[in-house]
């Protein structure tokens, strides 16, 4: 069970990163960067439950919150600049 | 008993993430990849919360507290992507479809 749904979040962030590295715009990067955040974000609470450890939620809410704080600094770049 | 319904809650979430992938792959320009990248993550992360919560009920509120924050911080940071590209000038990809400024 657990081996199926690694598999399964893998490829599903190995496609973000296909987007990635392929988006024409800056903006399809920015998009592409928040998904794999918050994917990221859903991987460390199911390695928590693989490994019956509760730090990985923690380590889980920290990455939320600077993810979202890099998307919304890079929405305010591509807005006004530097 | 639990477990199992908790597994299937996370199957759930991880499938509308394959999907989301999919679609931001597939999918022509800007905006609707923002669509497909924005709102199929925000189910997918509460479906793999609940999940979580139901395999192990002591960590409920911890899961809580972070799938309250991926729902109000989503939308907001989204909502700042569409706003930035719409300022800096990104057409559709259809022509018919131009805006009326």
């Amino acid at each position: 069970m657990f081996e199926l749904l690694t598999t399964l979040f893998l490829l599903s962030i190995s496609m973000a990163i296909l987007r990635f590295l392929i988006g024409p715009t800056l903006s399809d990067r920015v998009v592409a960067f928040d998904v794999m955040g918050i994917i990221a974000v859903s991987f460390l609470v199911f390695l928590a439950l693989y490994f019956k450890r509760d730090i990985y939620i923690d380590i889980a809410l920290v990455l939320g919150l600077i993810g979202f704080l890099g998307a919304t600094i890079f929405g305010r770049f591509m807005e006004k600049g530097i | 008993m639990l477990e199992y319904l908790g597994f299937t809650f996370i199957f759930f979430g991880v499938m509308a993430f394959v999907v989301s992938t999919i679609g931001l792959l597939r999918m022509p320009d800007v905006y609707t990849r923002m669509h497909v990248g924005t709102k199929t993550t925000t189910i997918g992360t509460v479906l793999v919360l609940l999940g979580a919560s139901l395999i192990q009920p002591t960590w409920a509120f911890k899961l809580l507290l972070l799938g309250a924050f991926i729902l109000l911080t989503n939308p907001l940071s989204s909502s700042v992507i569409a706003r930035a590209t719409h300022k800096s000038g990104m057409t559709l990809d259809s022509d018919e479809l131009k805006d009326s400024e």
